[in-house]
């Protein structure tokens, strides 16, 4: 068993990914206490919903400088949909400041028929990473917005139409998918295990 | 490349698997997340979870029934019948469904989708459609077909669009239950009309119904009968569409 901690802000979706890490042999805990956070050894971020609302829960909890300071300690973090996109500088989503833990910008897709990327979609890797090894793989997608496929910390790719974006990310110990892995399947259950089994390097 | 989805629905009532025949004529088909978990197995790239009891039913037990199945399969779970406002949209997310639908309520007040699109996101935000056909129109029918509204429907699909709805489920009444493959023209209109996804709804008796609904260009194609009464799996529905080269998963 490898403990877990799910940063609790009051988005959608904590319930399906803690049971999705528990099928994965994490054992689990739920907080939105800094204290708690500033003392876990591996973080997860669940996030559904509007950037600009995730960054005001997690800066009215004092949870983003828990985080920022997890990220100091070099503990592995994964962030997962707008988990993943509060990892970033900015979004353009609601124009609102991000966590700033990797560089560029979370900008709406373009060149998409269709919006939101709602569905099941390719996962290409495109760097050689402990979170990339079981990749290709097919996962399911819930968002419209999205950082591109050209920012230095993209490990996987997606096509959507005539754009191409960054499925998955890491620079040093701070990660995310923006795809849900408690939702897709095979995909999913590899992606929880690499990151349950990831010392937060290359 | 994105896949079109395969989307069995349980119509629940009572804490059953119903199926009715154009919406009347409900016959038990079992234990939902039993089905749930079924149709995970079997393929199913997501699942629709529609209580049809909307009103009658304890909201507790079905928010029970969706956290017990929410946190047991791993492929997207949408909730709705019955969502009348937006405390019913949070409490559903927050028991595990992935996506809320709407239909009636938003029908009544639609200034409901922009409520809860700008609280939760417009990707879980699905706005359900009951389209029945009127001439050469469809008009959108509220609380599961007996109240008229006088709305077109491709004109309301329209404006919950720009209201805030990330996806449309749209059921053509005319084909619910019947068995007579979906209502390919209503889809079309609709592919023109707005740029989200649209799920198409009622009419599936085969897996090249499905076949069809998805050549015509929806991201999505939902079936209760077929799959409840194991006339065909998902995985059949799913190689009837790789032979026409659909993207499927």
């Amino acid at each position: 068993m490898t403990a877990v901690t799910v940063v609790d802000y009051g988005g959608g979706n904590v319930r399906s990914l803690c049971a999705a890490l528990e099928r994965c042999g994490g054992e689990v805990t739920v907080s939105a206490d800094p204290v708690v956070i500033a003392s876990s050894e591996r973080l997860m971020l669940a996030g559904q919903g509007a950037a600009g609302a995730a960054m005001r829960a997690l800066a009215a909890t004092g949870l983003a400088e828990a985080l920022c300071d997890a990220a100091a300690r070099h503990v592995p973090l994964l962030g997962v949909c707008v988990g993943l996109q509060v990892l970033f500088e900015r979004s353009e989503e609601d124009a609102c400041a991000c966590l700033g833990l990797l560089h560029g910008c979370v900008r709406r897709i373009e060149g998409a028929e269709r919006l939101p990327h709602l569905g099941w979609n390719d996962v290409d890797a495109i760097v050689e990473h402990p979170l990339t090894v079981d990749l290709p793989a097919i996962a399911y997608f819930a968002h419209s917005y999205a950082v591109t496929a050209d920012i230095p910390s993209a490990l996987a790719v997606t096509r959507i139409d005539q754009s191409t974006i960054a499925s998955m990310v890491a620079r040093g110990s701070v990660a995310g998918a923006q795809f849900h892995p408690e939702r897709s399947s095979e995909a999913g259950r590899r992606l929880l295990r690499r990151f349950l089994a990831w010392d937060g390097s290359r | 490349m994105l896949r079109r989805r395969i989307i069995p629905c349980l119509d629940v009532s009572g804490g059953r698997v119903v199926k009715g025949v154009e919406f009347v004529n409900l016959r038990d088909c079992g234990e939902p997340v039993d089905a749930a978990l079924r149709y995970a197995e079997q393929g199913a790239d997501e699942l629709c979870w529609l209580n049809i009891t909307a009103g009658n039913e304890a909201w507790d037990e079905l928010l029970a029934q969706v956290a017990a199945a929410g946190t047991r399969i791993d492929v997207p779970l949408t909730v709705g019948g019955g969502v009348s406002d937006e405390p019913h949209v949070r409490d559903l997310l927050g028991a595990g469904a992935d996506k809320v639908s709407i239909n009636s309520a938003a029908l009544d007040r639609p200034a409901l989708v922009g409520e809860c699109a700008e609280r939760h996101g417009s990707q879980c935000i699905v706005v359900a459609i009951d389209a029945r056909r009127t001439g050469a129109t469809w008009e959108a029918v509220a609380s599961g077909g007996r109240r008229v509204t006088g709305r077109d429907a491709v004109e309301w699909a329209k404006e919950a669009v720009e209201r805030g709805a990330g996806e449309l489920l749209v059921t053509s009444m005319d084909s619910d239950g019947t068995q007579q493959g979906y209502a390919l023209e209503l889809y079309t209109r609709l592919l023109e009309a707005v740029d989200v996804p649209i799920i198409a709804s009622g009419g599936a008796s085969s897996p090249t119904d499905i076949a069809d609904v998805l050549e015509l260009g929806v991201s999505a194609a939902l079936a209760a009968s077929i799959f409840h009464d194991g006339i065909h799996t998902v995985e059949e529905v799913k190689h009837a569409c790789r032979e026409r080269n659909l993207p499927i998963r």
